[in-house]
């Protein structure tokens, strides 16, 4: 074994005697820890879900119709056609004359489709309806052709998708906020525990230092202490979480509010997130909550 | 060993704690600084350990300039030093032997070198049979020695004792004194910060006086006091 590699043993086998020495307020720390990060995932999983219905809702409308003067002749629908298809942004333009129409809205109405019989004319415009990459396309195309002979109006949906996201922006931002307060504490709690530590080994600490210990030797028991504090609130959030959220899955696809579960993340799908992102986030908020303590009580 | 050139030392608050110190203690060498309490004896301590920066003048320790020394270095520095108090300083939780064995762990010695270095050692300060006792259930004198054998037992060319005898009843202070000296005819360099006028007279060694911040006397086989 090398001198650096037994160094490091010690240092290793301090932090989980300091971890264990300071139990009761290593149970407050893995506790807020643990808060912290199941609150995270809640906000985790809404922002998913969230993020889903904003795809899915965008794809749904990501299409502008081009609806057509009555009066128009066949050599002005070509020039439109030719001038939509060379459009940014465009994946199709499909045509869709009023007879067309009439007889789509004839099926979507179903039974109610009789009604339609009773038109002396079809009132319905002949359509162009465009496919598009992104939705974001729809205003430079729109203002590109609203003024070429024959077309009547273009309609499309970027309201609702611009709702969506800015409900999806603020459960972002909100989220973020209460995290961050929440880490902000945790790493509060943690640094309390790790001074514990810090003034139970003050006398050792003391001798360390005339003794020719360096800086790391000192403070890695006490980083890893918090950082063992982190993982413990990592592993039980992640548990908590993802059997919480299962549970919630399976009862909700059960009844088959199936239009509400196909916006959720799979549990299995999230787990795989969670567990990077909690583990370093507690890792995280144990090591900075010794180094705040530390960088206080241990100026050599 | 030691050389102080020049040495200015103000604390941030405007205390004026050593001034214009010129001192060179050999390899080998023996001194005892005296002085008054509040002389300087534990700034100049404290700057040999790096717990102090001089305000200006230079500090060398075992041919190594250490005036400005980057913090990550001071450990290193300090492996060159060992060090002795007043108030013992061991841990009330570790036997004599894992108090010593302790400093041999924190260097990262490898475990066989600490299983035959720390028996040596408590050999030398005559504590092998106090090998599994805690603190508690030594004397004074025992105390010491155990602290004795935590600061050699690195072999550090250097051994400061800031009044290693004032805690101690006068038998078991010359026992101490035995020891250090020991210790210093075995070729490590001894500075010993001390009020012990009687044993300061009767070893015979050199004298360093420190008053006010200033060295008023520097004299082979000193005594305690100025000779009026």
């Amino acid at each position: 074994m090398s001198m650096k590699f037994r160094v490091l043993k010690n240092i290793i086998k301090q932090g989980f005697q300091g971890m264990w020495r300071n139990k009761g307020m290593g149970l407050a720390s893995i506790t807020s820890i643990t808060a912290v990060l199941v609150i995270l995932g809640l906000v985790f999983i809404i922002i998913l879900s969230l993020n889903n219905l904003v795809v899915d809702t965008k794809d749904k409308f990501d299409e502008i119709q081009v609806f057509l003067e009555d009066d128009i002749n066949d050599e002005q629908i070509s020039t439109i056609q030719n001038r939509l298809e060379n459009q940014n942004g465009v994946s199709s333009v499909t045509f869709q004359s009023k007879n067309e129409a009439l007889e789509k809205m004839k099926n979507d109405w179903g039974e109610e489709g009789y009604l339609l019989e009773g038109l002396e004319t079809n009132p319905l415009p002949d359509t162009f309806i465009v496919k598009l990459k992104d939705i974001e396309y729809a205003d430079e195309i729109a203002e590109d052709i609203k003024d070429l002979d024959g077309i009547d109006e273009v309609q499309y949906n970027q309201d609702i998708i611009e709702k969506l996201v800015l409900v999806a922006n603020y459960v972002k931002t909100g989220g973020m906020i209460i995290v961050s307060i929440l880490i902000f504490v945790s790493i509060f709690i943690i640094s309390n525990t790790i001074k514990l530590t810090v003034t139970a080994r003050k006398r050792e600490i003391n001798i360390m230092k005339y003794v020719g210990a360096t800086n790391g030797y000192i403070r890695g028991p006490f980083i890893i202490e918090g950082v063992l504090f982190g993982l413990i609130g990592a592993m039980l959030s992640i548990a908590a979480v993802y059997y919480g959220y299962e549970y919630f899955f399976n009862t909700v696809s059960d009844r088959l509010y199936v239009l509400f579960t196909i916006y959720l993340v799979p549990p299995t799908i999230l787990l795989k997130d969670i567990m990077t992102i909690f583990i370093a986030i507690g890792a995280g908020i144990g090591a900075l909550g010794s180094l705040v303590s530390l960088r206080k009580f241990l100026n050599v | 060993m030691i050389k102080f050139i020049n040495v200015d030392k103000e604390y941030a608050n405007g205390v004026k704690a050593l001034s214009n110190i010129n001192l060179s203690i050999g390899k080998g060498d023996f001194v005892f600084l005296v002085g008054p309490s509040g002389a300087g004896k534990s700034t100049l301590i404290k700057l040999i350990l790096k717990e102090e920066n001089p305000s200006s003048g230079r500090i060398y320790l075992n041919n190594m300039d250490i005036t400005n020394v980057k913090n990550r270095r001071i450990p290193y520095i300090r492996r060159n030093v060992g060090v002795v108090f007043q108030d013992f300083r061991l841990l009330p939780n570790k036997t004599v032997y894992e108090n010593v064995a302790f400093a041999m762990e924190i260097v990262g010695s490898h475990p066989k070198e600490i299983r035959r270095s720390v028996p040596t050692v408590l050999g030398m300060v005559n504590l092998s049979k106090k090998a599994d006792c805690y603190p508690d259930q030594l004397s004074g004198g025992e105390h010491q020695r155990v602290a004795i054998a935590r600061a050699i037992v690195n072999n550090p060319p250097v051994l400061i004792a800031d009044e290693p005898t004032g805690n101690l009843d006068p038998d078991t202070a010359w026992e101490i004194m035995k020891l250090l000296r020991d210790i210093n005819r075995r070729g490590t360099t001894v500075l010993m910060a001390t009020h012990a006028k009687d044993i300061v007279d009767a070893m015979q060694k050199r004298v360093i006086e420190i008053e006010k911040g200033v060295i008023v006397r520097d004299e082979e086989k000193g005594v305690y006091e100025h000779e009026i």
